[in-house]
């Protein structure tokens, strides 16, 4: 029998019962919900009289659609100016209330971004089934997980019983060898592998990130990795147990301590995959051939190294592919083959669960020191992942860094990722942004993403379009 | 749950490939606290002219003409014929809330995106497989005949067309249980209390960290 992989291991240890339709029931360690994808599960809770099965699982945040306005901010939940939100946020802060579960409220040190509150708080822990209802659940897999998002039925299902019905997925892993130019990130190392293997490439599949340039990243970039598996199409993205996972979770809020640590730690450690263990599909990438990557069209595949161009609808091998081209141009905006660096952008986001945590604020900080953002740009948002990240930012003096050079410093939330709340692109508006969706109208109807990493888009807001990170001086043009 | 057994109605088409969930139901409609009335926002973006506010009454608002679903030929389609990658992006539930509140009981695709495909089933959706060869069969008849409509028989796993020949499809059979019998998955699951216990408590002797920690 061949060996196991890290999925196949978490896999194993989470089966609860097996159904003969091949079908499974599975435990999970850790639920994290949100305002948006939970109303409807605890109003389902209630109508059939049940109960949450425990309640030292569950952990509960706002994020998707509150302000990141420091004024509106400061007055609480009946500061959010938008009507339905504030009903969202009031009733998530109820049904915790009522049900007793953990929440870390709008304006309490703790709250954040999903994706970025349960690795920082140690709720998180490897080896764990991590569910959420929001996609980009497999960011958890970076601490060895078996993470993925989940919808409102499901969520409302893992309240009730702590455990979901669901499928064994295929094992695929990708490796990348080799060593990371200069400038070159883990945003560009995800973007790189959407690419090559398209927005289908991991249906069905467990995602493993292997080889050497996983093993250098620190756990921060693998988050960043394993949260745009879904944009690849695989629910889980994860990247095995090594000592920079057992150091990350360290000290952490909710991790056990002393010798219940070195107990779990013992443990982690058999989170690798097997040496002779067999992958359903393998995928590998040179990792010193990864430029920087800048999304042109309306799909994250739709990437190119930020020193190409743009695609031409002549070029692409088959009608679909020529039709998908043309779509995503017009809606963009943009002419096929145009350098990409001759795009300018209007509005610049630096957040989301993606890229916003400590090392990205401070990545791009580094490239804004000094200089002012263009004068073309209307809007530069800074919005950390989490009340944690802002404060050691401000500890650090990066908003200040930040606010010299003419960006705006926000509260933390998912912002202008998916636009839920008042930050938004207007219509035709170009943005450099660090989120991980590009779809037509993701951060504002008629609003046009290009996805890069934050190093990328902080240059952007001071060249005033997209430019490369590796030649940027700083000087506008 | 609806259950589904058998359902004959008008198809209609969403003829592209990768129709993701913003696509189904644009974000500002997600801040609704409830499980229905998502229907008239179907598609907005595309169905209507201008930007549709959560709310509205959506009765006097610029219609698209050019949308196909807004053709009268397509009105009362209770069958969606897509193409590949359907419903892929977020893992909103809001998109098969809307698909149902519109009155689609099921879509015939070549693909989905693994959540959505899964989010369907526990709205009584069914969402159908079929290759990509026959769903341009379907797509071809369906431009040629108005009013054009399938019958999905899930109990014997057959799209049957009007010139009653069938194309099969497949489908697990938890799920396809599940939705012909109407049943609650939760308390499907409740029926195994025990064997969740008794998974906790092993677990709690070998891995006592991961209980307790969220205080
Ligand atoms: S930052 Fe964006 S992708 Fe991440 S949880 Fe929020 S809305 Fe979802």
């Amino acid at each position: 029998m061949s060996g196991k992989t890290v999925y196949d291991k978490l896999w194993d240890s989470h089966l609860v019962k097996k159904n003969e339709d091949g079908s499974a029931l599975i435990y999970i360690d850790r639920h994290i919900l949100h305002e948006v994808t939970s109303p409807q599960a605890f109003e389902g809770l209630r109508m059939a009289g049940r109960k949450p099965w425990r309640l030292d699982t569950n952990v509960a945040t706002p994020d998707h659609n509150i302000s990141t306005d420091p004024a509106e901010r400061a007055a609480g939940v009946a500061g959010i100016p938008d009507a339905t939100s504030r009903i969202q946020v009031q009733t998530l802060d109820d049904n915790c209330d009522h049900f007793g579960i953990k929440e870390f409220k709008m304006n309490e040190m703790g709250q954040g971004i999903v994706h970025v509150m349960g690795p920082e708080l140690g709720a998180t822990m490897p080896g764990f089934t991590v569910v959420c209802g929001d996609s980009h659940t497999a960011t958890h897999g970076a601490l060895a997980c078996l993470a993925h998002g989940i919808g409102t039925s499901e969520v409302e299902h893992v309240l009730a019983s702590q455990c979901l019905v669901t499928k064994k997925m295929k094992n695929m892993r990708v490796t990348v060898d080799g060593e990371l130019g200069a400038g070159v990130t883990p945003k560009d190392v995800v973007l790189a592998i959407i690419a090559e293997i398209g927005t289908a490439g991991g249906n069905g599949h467990a995602i493993e990130f292997a080889g050497s340039v996983f093993r250098e990243m620190s756990i921060e970039g693998r988050m960043t990795v394993c949260n745009m598996a879904i944009e690849a199409g695989a629910r889980v993205g994860l990247v095995a147990v090594d000592e920079k996972t057992v150091d990350y979770c360290k000290g952490r809020q909710f991790m056990p301590s002393g010798e219940l640590f070195e107990q779990a730690a013992e443990y982690w450690r058999t989170l690798v995959s097997d040496a002779d263990a067999v992958f359903d599909t393998e995928v590998s990438i040179d990792g010193n051939a990864i430029a920087p990557q800048v999304s042109w069209g309306t799909s994250p595949e739709m990437v190119v190294p930020v020193t190409a161009n743009i695609p031409k609808v002549e070029d692409q091998t088959d009608e679909v592919k020529q039709k998908g081209v043309e779509r995503a141009l017009e809606y963009m905006g943009l002419e096929g083959g145009a350098p990409i660096t001759s795009v300018y952008v209007d509005r610049v986001f630096i957040g989301s669960c993606t890229n916003s945590r400590i090392e990205d604020m401070r990545a791009a900080a580094k490239i804004v020191e000094g200089h002012r953002v263009s004068s073309s740009v209307k809007q530069a948002l800074v919005v950390p992942g989490s009340q944690m990240v802002k404060e050691q930012a401000e500890a650090e003096g990066l908003d200040k860094i930040f606010t010299a050079a003419g960006l705006d410093w926000r509260e933390p939330g998912c912002s202008m990722c998916l636009a839920m709340n008042a930050d938004k692109l207007g219509a035709g508006e170009h943005c450099a942004s660090t989120s991980n969706r590009n779809f037509e109208g993701r951060q504002g109807n008629g609003g046009r993403t290009h996805l890069m990493s934050p190093e990328m888009a902080a240059a952007a807001a001071i060249t005033g379009h997209i430019v490369d990170v590796r030649t940027f001086s700083g000087e506008q043009s | 749950m609806k259950a589904f057994t058998q359902h004959s109605g008008i198809a209609g088409p969403m003829d592209r490939a990768n129709v993701d969930t913003d696509m189904i139901i644009p974000k500002q409609f997600l801040k609704s606290i409830k499980r229905s009335g998502f229907g008239p926002n179907l598609f907005d973006e595309l169905r209507y002219l201008d930007e549709g506010q959560p709310g509205q009454d959506c009765s006097h608002r610029p219609v698209n003409k050019d949308f196909p679903l807004n053709k009268p030929r397509y009105a009362g389609a209770s069958i969606l014929l897509a193409r590949k990658n359907f419903g892929c992006g977020s893992s909103r539930e809001h998109a098969p809330w809307a698909l149902e509140d519109y009155g689609f009981r099921a879509i015939i695709a070549p693909s989905y995106a693994d959540i959505f495909y899964n989010n369907c089933f526990k709205n009584g959706l069914l969402p159908v497989i079929l290759t990509e060869q026959q769903v341009d069969v379907l797509f071809k008849e369906m431009n040629a005949v108005e009013g054009y409509q399938l019958t999905i028989d899930l109990v014997s796993q057959k799209v049957i067309r009007p010139n009653g020949e069938s194309f099969d499809f497949e489908i697990d059979a938890f799920r396809k249980d599940c939705l012909v019998q109407g049943l609650d998955e939760i308390g499907l699951t409740m029926q195994s209390a025990d064997a969740i216990k008794d998974y906790e408590k092993t677990r709690q002797a070998s891995q006592p960290w991961v209980f307790g920690a969220i205080k």
